[in-house]
């Protein structure tokens, strides 16, 4: 090790107290970004499962549709306008609301999401079925549920009764880690339970996923469809995730206030390292001085002071990954997760290095302006 | 005819400014030889320390000039005037000013290190010169575990490890007790006897003149006598330390 970081690492250990006052400023700042990002990102994944899950290569969709949530009924034509462009295979119906759902042993209803689609036409059903069968859904009234839902639902297991909208419902499969980013479950049916249920007439539906020919020039046809449809929009996959992140993640201030309190966490974490890395070369100031005095460059002393800094945050971040991880671990089953990545891992580190690097902006103000006199003085 | 280390022509300093202005140093003119030991002593505030500090490069003289082994410092930037020390100038201070962390090897070591010195040959430097103050065993030990005539001891070997030209000290036996003040002076006179460098110490001392080549007196920031004693009077028969 060369001497600079010796010394470096040396102050930082030696006193212990402003140590573990970097330490805990660097941890809870880090911790709490990583919540923060954490859950958004969990966030964004959890608001696109639907339309990750559907096997589309385009959505018609209402026109000015925000997320996949949130949408009103298409005119019921559509469907047709599509099977009649060149190079469509299919367009498959998905009708969504919300409605009630009333547990078997009566009480307060709950809301749900209902999420109809034809069982055999691989639009849009519900997948990870653990228990039951998907198939099962063809029969009237019967609906999927996530088993993390099940105590929340009232049905403990397959073949479990409720009433949805005020009529009968029997849940014939569960899924595993289908979850809702919000407190209101999925309910998965056949499309025409659906329409039952919801009240929707036999001919229309909220969306159509749309699947083409693999030879087909899919410009050409979205162009097509879209050509003949003034009143919808003919998104891609892509596009469609993107609008319901958008409407979710800022349209609603969700994502914003999420940003802004890792924005925030990432000032404060700043704040107090910098304040405990000027105190510490306030008080080293003398030693500062004589490196000074005996012929050290500005650029030897920016070092230590620098080396000190990111020694600080090598040793916070390991702490605070510790904390993350176990994070992680304790809200895998929540309805909203904290996410890690490998990417956000990294990114973090960066963002600690990046840290404690302008923290120490304070620091070094000090200690370049120092005066080698200052040995003399007793 | 010894070689001139460090020359300073009509040095004047003027600290502060209005009614606060002090003229600390009023023209001096001095000039340190090679292989000589030469005390300043003067009474507090007579300009011991202004002088010192001009002489380190570590103030800027109002007006003359500074020349070390003929190279004028004049105009010289901050970083310059650090390279300058570093290269030629060894610090020894009053109160040691070692750093806490760092062992006696390691303090010695710093002086090279921040040469840019490597590592393994730094570190041989400084057993070697730990070893010229007789420390070698004490290597490994960190300040608070010596005492102070040890910890000013491990300051010559940092100040010395770089074979500087000019070593300069500020009050070194100021904090120490007779015994130790006398072998940190023994020290100190050792290594002025090399010809190529200048020892230049300023004291309140008057138990450590014997050691001296030259002593010279400043009053109110002039060089008020310059003596050379005579004969050096080194070692422990002819001082009194503890008088």
């Amino acid at each position: 090790m060369t001497l600079f970081l010796t010394l470096a690492s040396r102050n930082l250990f030696h006193d212990r107290v402003r140590l573990i006052a970097t330490v805990v400023g660097i941890v809870f700042s880090i911790v709490l970004v990583t919540v923060q990002l954490g859950v958004f990102l969990s966030f964004q994944d959890m608001v696109t499962t639907m339309i990750d899950h559907a096997q589309a290569d385009f959505w018609i969709v209402p026109a000015e549709t925000k997320s996949f949530e949130d949408s009103s009924l298409l005119a019921g034509r559509e469907r047709l306008h599509a099977l009649s462009v060149d190079g469509v295979t299919d367009a498959i119906p998905v009708v969504v609301g919300y409605t009630s759902w009333r547990k078997p042993n009566g009480g307060a209803s709950k809301s749900v999401l209902l999420v109809g689609a034809p069982i055999t036409a691989g639009g849009l059903y519900p997948w990870d079925v653990v228990e039951g069968s998907r198939d099962h859904l063809s029969m009237p009234d019967s609906v999927a549920i996530d088993r993390s839902y099940a105590v929340q639902l009232g049905v403990a297991q397959i073949g479990g009764k409720a009433e949805i909208n005020n009529q009968k419902a029997r849940v014939v499969a569960m899924t595993r880690g289908i979850r809702s980013f919000t407190t209101t479950p999925h309910v998965f049916t056949s499309l025409d339970t659906a329409r039952t249920y919801l009240g929707v007439p036999a001919n229309k539906a909220n969306y159509y996923v749309v699947r083409i020919a693999p030879t087909a020039n899919a410009g050409l046809v979205r162009r097509r469809i879209a050509a003949s449809l003034p009143d919808a929009e003919v998104l891609t996959s892509q596009e469609f995730r993107q609008r319901s992140r958008l409407f979710w993640l800022f349209d609603t201030g969700a994502g914003a206030g999420l940003l802004g309190s890792a924005i925030l966490a990432v000032i404060v974490g700043t704040i107090i390292v910098a304040q405990t890395l000027y105190s510490s070369a306030k008080d080293h100031l003398k030693e500062f001085a004589t490196l000074r005095a005996i012929g050290s460059s500005r650029t030897y002393i920016l070092k230590v002071i620098i080396a000190q800094a990111l020694l600080s945050a090598v040793v916070g971040f390991s702490m605070a990954a510790a904390i993350d991880l176990a994070l992680v671990k304790a809200t895998a089953d929540a309805a909203l997760p904290v996410v890690m990545t490998p990417g956000l891992t990294l990114g973090l580190f960066a963002l600690t290095l990046a840290m404690c690097a302008v923290a120490a902006v304070s620091a070094i103000r000090v200690v370049t302006r120092i005066d080698p006199v200052l040995v003399f003085a007793q | 005819m010894k070689e001139i280390v460090i020359e300073a022509t009509d040095i004047v300093k003027v600290l502060g400014e209005g009614a606060g202005r002090v003229d600390a140093l009023k023209g001096i003119n001095l000039a340190l030889a090679g292989g000589e030991l030469t005390l300043l002593m003067g009474p507090s505030g007579s300009g011991k320390t202004t002088l010192l500090s001009i002489l380190g490069c570590m103030l800027t003289p109002t007006a003359g000039s500074i020349q070390i082994r003929g190279r004028a410092t004049t105009g010289l930037g901050s970083e310059q005037l650090a390279r300058l020390r570093r290269e030629n100038i060894g610090f020894v201070f009053q109160s040691y000013h070692l750093f806490p962390t760092l062992t006696a090897a390691e303090n010695v070591c710093l002086a090279l290190d921040v040469r840019g010195e490597p590592l393994p040959a730094a570190r041989r430097k400084a057993e070697a010169a730990l070893a010229t103050v007789g420390l070698a065993h004490k290597a490994k030990s960190f300040p608070r575990e010596l005492s102070g005539g040890e910890q000013q001891r491990v300051a010559i070997a940092r100040a010395i490890v770089g074979d500087p030209s000019l070593v300069l000290a500020d009050e070194p036996t100021a904090a120490l007790d007779s015994e130790s003040g006398h072998t940190v002076m023994t020290l100190l006179a050792d290594i002025a006897k090399d010809p190529k460098r200048a020892l230049f110490i300023v004291t309140h001392d008057p138990r450590i003149m014997p050691f001296a080549d030259r002593v010279l007196r400043i009053e109110d920031g002039r060089i008020a006598g310059d003596q050379r004693p005579g004969e050096r009077k080194r070692g422990a028969r002819s001082l009194k330390l503890a008088s």
